[in-house]
């Protein structure tokens, strides 16, 4: 795999703010890549630095080989970029704000018109091709956005909370639409996001805190590296169990609910073996994943839409994720 | 080069289609300088008459030049307004992020800017038979000359004000600020002759003063207003226009 996006310690200074602080990572071509961190981490003014909108303070990015401050009409020339606030020319048409779209990004008119078709089919907005974007909801607009930043068949799709403030449905056809794309066009995609879930559909992700990256992997393991599996189980006589567990695995347990809960790097390998070996009966057992929130909390101590933990709180959190307690 | 062309044509494409779809900004656009014109205009013209002396009737002639000078100022500063919109509506991002030169770009909204004032000038044409004022091809075609001309200029400085701009609110307390002085120390609405002498420094530093001078000599064919030669006039408002749409291109170039 090729590396379409190189970053080198990018940094963008503010009056007396640091927004982005040092970062350096590669996107390679075809992949769905993720910024994942909360409100404020930096992902737009990353995003708008690679994108040429921004010029940063110091640091180096690459795009397609393209250096994005010094040859940025190239550069512009290969992206998409659906941003976090609709831009769209309300007071045109739908077909009128591809038509512009095509025209500035330089696609001949024959090319233009049947791409535009093509693509207004796959979003569902072909019976309302002339009408004014005034009139489209929320979902539709964002469609129509994400139509226009593919009509010139960019090398990268930048999209920038690429659903917020969309209904579940809508979200979902939204992903299905990207990974369709990503899968048929093999366009590299690069997202920001808040949203958990939505981070787990990606290739890899990185996650920024505070304007700087604090891990870049794939979401598998990112939640490998931070801890096991959660493991929930209930018996009918819960102490002697959970004396077992400590004795026999050398696991801290944790009672709520009348159940045990513990942590195992494997649980695909632990569980049947615990099952097998075990003396009492047991009545249920589970194992869950830890999720991206799980490892956004063990990295920086926060849950990712609390954004007014204080330093104490996060203090506390650190040393409970640390024991394993939750 | 071609490209660069093309980036301009976008762009003032965009911006007529969008005028001629806004329909109140279309009539209020006809029904403004109607309204100077006719009341002002007449009302003027009666108090002038009332006083003696030459009739009143000389106050339509002089007046509705500057009338057509007024409606160019408007238009131009205020057609960069797009620009404000298009930021809070984030439709600027989609054109920035463009392959086109930020060059084009000013260039194509200064044209934008021009072709709207010189179509709501042409409106403003229309009313001359109404009010006995005799227009000749030739003079209609030199008319035109001076208000693309000047709105080139005008909107080119709106333009380097607006890309400044984070908010409309903004944009539109400086434009008032500036419109409304441009427009008293013009010409528009009487004679510069023996004016005091800061007065007459006012109205010298204002780009406009020579346009609407300009424009009044070729419409009615007579120098008793004339402050200046012609061709002082059209050098004038050549000179601030290169100086606008330069510094509105090195603006929005340095815009990230």
């Amino acid at each position: 795999m090729s590396v379409i996006i190189s970053v080198e310690k990018l940094t963008k200074k503010f009056k007396n703010l640091i927004a982005v602080n040092q970062i350096s990572f590669e996107v390679n071509e075809g992949e769905i890549f993720g910024f994942l961190g909360p409100n404020g981490a930096g992902k737009t003014t990353t995003i708008n630095m690679i994108c040429t909108l921004l010029s940063p303070t110091s640091g180096k990015a690459v795009l397609n080989g393209h250096d994005v401050t010094k040859e940025r009409n190239q550069v512009r020339q290969c992206i998409g970029l659906v941003f976090q606030d609709p831009s769209l020319d309300v007071w045109l048409t739908a077909k009128e704000n591809l038509e512009f779209h095509a025209m500035i990004y330089n696609i001949k008119s024959k090319t233009a018109k049947k791409r535009i078709d093509q693509i207004l089919e796959i979003v569902e907005l072909k019976d309302r091709k002339n009408d004014l974007v005034l009139s489209f909801s929320g979902g539709m607009k964002r469609r129509l956005e994400i139509a226009r930043g593919l009509i010139h068949y960019p090398k990268v799709l930048f999209l920038d909370e690429p659903t917020l403030g969309l209904d579940p449905q809508t979200r979902n056809r939204v992903w299905e639409y990207i990974r369709n794309l990503q899968e048929r066009e093999n366009t590299t995609i690069f997202l920001t996001t808040h949203y958990m879930d939505e981070a787990e559909n990606c290739d890899r992700i990185s996650i920024i805190d505070m304007g700087k990256i604090i891990a870049i992997d794939t979401p598998e393991n990112l939640k490998k590296k931070v801890m096991g599996d959660i493991i929930t189980v209930e018996t009918t006589n819960n102490k002697n169990l959970s004396k077992e567990i400590e004795n026999k695995y050398g696991k801290s347990v944790f009672l709520y609910d009348n159940k045990i809960q513990f942590e195992v790097d494997d649980s695909e390998r632990f569980i049947p073996q615990f099952i097998r070996e075990s003396k009492e009966d047991i009545l249920s057992i589970s194992a869950r994943k830890p999720t991206l929130d799980d490892v956004f909390l063990s990295l920086t101590g926060r849950k990712i839409r609390d954004e007014s933990a204080n330093s104490m709180g996060r203090m506390r959190t650190h040393i409970k994720m640390r024991r394993g307690h939750r | 080069m071609i490209r660069d062309l093309k980036g301009i044509y976008i762009i003032w494409l965009r911006d007529i289609k969008r005028f001629f779809r806004d329909k109140p900004r279309l009539i209020s656009g006809i029904a403004r300088p109607s309204l100077y014109l006719f009341i002002l205009g007449s009302g003027l013209s009666s108090a002038f008459g009332m006083f003696g002396g030459r009739e009143g009737d000389w106050y339509i002639d002089f007046i509705y030049p500057g009338i057509l000078g007024m409606i160019v100022l408007f238009t131009s500063l205020f057609s960069s307004f797009s620009i404000v919109w298009d930021r809070e509506f984030g439709f600027l991002k989609e054109i920035l992020v463009a392959p086109i030169s930020r060059t084009s770009i000013a260039v194509g909204k200064a044209l934008s800017g021009s072709t709207l004032s010189l179509f709501q000038g042409i409106i403003m044409l229309f009313f001359a038979p109404l009010l006995r004022i005799q227009l000749n091809f030739f003079m209609i075609i030199k008319i035109c000359l001076l208000i693309l001309l000047t709105s080139f200029a005008l909107t080119s400085l709106g333009i380097l004000i607006a890309s400044r701009m984070k908010s409309m609110q903004g944009f539109q307390m400086i434009m008032n600020f500036l419109v409304m002085p441009m427009f008293f120390l013009s010409g528009a609405m009487f004679p510069l002759k023996d004016l005091p002498k800061w007065l007459e420094y006012l109205v010298s530093i204002n780009p406009l003063s020579y346009s609407i001078d300009a424009i009044r000599y070729v419409m009615l064919e007579d120098k008793t207003f004339l402050v200046n030669p012609l061709y002082m006039n059209i050098l004038v408002i050549s000179i601030f226009a290169v100086v606008m749409i330069s510094a509105a291109i090195l603006v929005f170039n340095l815009t990230d």
